[in-house]
């Protein structure tokens, strides 16, 4: 008998547990998902609750029905992995053994690290998405200025596209002509990735979008209303809106498994944690150069799974592709796909209602068909 | 700049990296780094050599090389400030 022990219940680390519940027989394999809370929240979400209309309960299932009911799923804290002796301890006092472990221990948000961060806004959590809906509601007229407070942040489009839903929001409301909406990108393009980049100038200039590029934000100015960039420039805002910095999870580091960000050294073909031949690495809590996104641990999860039960079995191992496939979300029921891998960039594809009903039928299949695995 | 190889402090393989990119990869690394210190890029992105050296100039860093590699280049800066 194997035990695999998952650390984390977010999108990465529930596909690993519902596959290897499927392809492997509970005479083998005992497989355990330890994470602190018992409900599982659909991220992607959090935009549509910010700009939208979308309904916080919609985006929030018990973790536990979305398992396979072969799966023991602790609602615990792990605190440490003991990586020598294969041993997660847990803040509750348990002591998990693992022959396989894979850490899905995500991203955490790290506001603080940027100087007057209270004054700003952001949507990477549910209460704060909440927080900038009723803020936007009470805005009436101004500058809207969107930036990216540190490197790396989930699902790098997501900033860009809060930009086109802000238009949006604001063209419905018929306050367009008084709100200002600018953008800060911290590269030397609207968007990051440069193939697709053009197709989205295009949007946001057609949008009447400011963009002012190379601007990572490093510091607020409450006071002034003052945002000021690490490359040396300074904009005046009335609503701020600005990317949390992310950080690895406190368990990464308090185990010594992070670099310098708390994110694990993981081998972007494998999956495997680099010098732990046991150990796997899912979703945003890898230092793999790529999305940190639903869209990519999705992918990621699938390979993972299957290699864990191939090597019990003695089974050839697969490579993950760096397959990423993802939506960006112009407004007024337009969007664009984004799909890609390690070898080949995407190509840019027109915006059309039917990618924005794509994107929309993703979200409803996320809970039956995305995290069972068989999508 | 030099073409001549540079020992550096932190290698970062950014290869196949389109979304977010080699040049995030980079600001993320620089801003992990000690004053000082040289990072690498490994890029496989045409877009790199010129994206890399636009931000490392406008951030007042130095850049201190653009090297050929089989199939990609790399990019060598050293963190100024």
């Amino acid at each position: 008998m194997k035990n695999v022990l998952i650390l984390g219940g977010g999108v990465g680390g529930t596909i690993v547990a519902n596959i290897l519940a499927r392809k492997t027989s509970a005479e083998n394999i005992k497989i355990t998902l330890v994470d602190a809370k018992d409900k599982h929240v659909y991220q992607p979400g959090f935009i549509y609750v910010a700009f939208g209309n979308e309904k916080p309960e919609s985006l929030i299932k018990d973790e536990r029905k979305l398992l396979n009911k072969r799966v023991e799923f602790i609602v615990d804290e792990a605190t440490k992995v003991d990586a020598e002796k294969k041993h997660v301890f847990t803040k509750s006092g348990k002591v998990l053994d693992y022959d396989y472990l894979v850490m899905a221990t995500g991203a955490r948000l790290n506001a603080a690290e940027v100087p007057g961060y209270e004054d700003a806004f952001h949507f990477y959590d549910l209460e704060s998405a909440l927080k900038l809906r009723d803020a936007l509601k009470n805005f009436n007229q101004g500058k809207i200025v969107i930036g990216i407070g540190g490197l790396p942040y989930k699902c790098p489009p997501a900033p860009s596209e809060s930009a086109c839903q802000l238009d949006y929001v604001f063209r419905q409301r018929g306050l367009r002509d008084k709100v200002d909406i600018h953008y800060l990108s911290p590269l030397p393009r609207v968007f990051p990735i440069e193939s697709v980049s053009p197709l989205i100038q295009k949007v946001m200039e057609s949008k009447g979008i400011a963009v002012t590029e190379m601007f990572n934000i490093e510091t607020i100015d409450p006071k002034t209303k003052t945002v000021s960039s690490l490359e040396g420039e300074s904009i005046q805002y009335d609503l701020l809106i600005v990317v949390p910095p992310h950080r690895g999870a406190k368990i990464v580091e308090d185990s010594g498994l992070g670099d310098r960000g708390g994110w694990i050294p993981t081998d972007k073909h494998t999956l495997k944690v680099k010098g732990h031949g046991n150990m796997y690495a899912v979703g945003d809590c890898t230092d793999i150069p790529t999305s940190k996104a639903g869209a990519t641990a999705h992918y990621e999860a699938k390979i993972i799974a299957e290699n864990i039960a191939a090597e019990i079995k003695g089974e050839r191992l697969k490579e993950y592709d760096g397959k990423v496939r993802c939506f960006f979300d112009a407004g007024f029921k337009r969007a664009t796909t984004i799909s890609f891998n390690f070898d080949h960039p995407p190509k840019p594809i027109p915006l059309s209602r039917h990618w924005y009903w794509g994107k929309m039928l993703v979200g409803k299949l996320y809970w039956r068909v995305v995290l069972k695995g068989y999508g | 700049m030099s073409t001549q190889p540079v020992k550096a402090d932190r290698t970062i393989d950014a290869r196949g990296s389109y979304c977010p990119g080699p040049l995030m990869e980079l600001i993320k690394a620089i801003k992990e780094a000690k004053v000082g210190e040289v990072v690498a890029v490994y890029s496989s992105d045409s877009g790199s050599r010129r994206d890399i050296p636009l931000w490392v100039n406008k951030a007042k860093h130095e850049m201190l090389g653009i090297m050929d590699r089989e199939g990609f280049a790399e990019l060598v800066v050293r963190k100024s400030h």
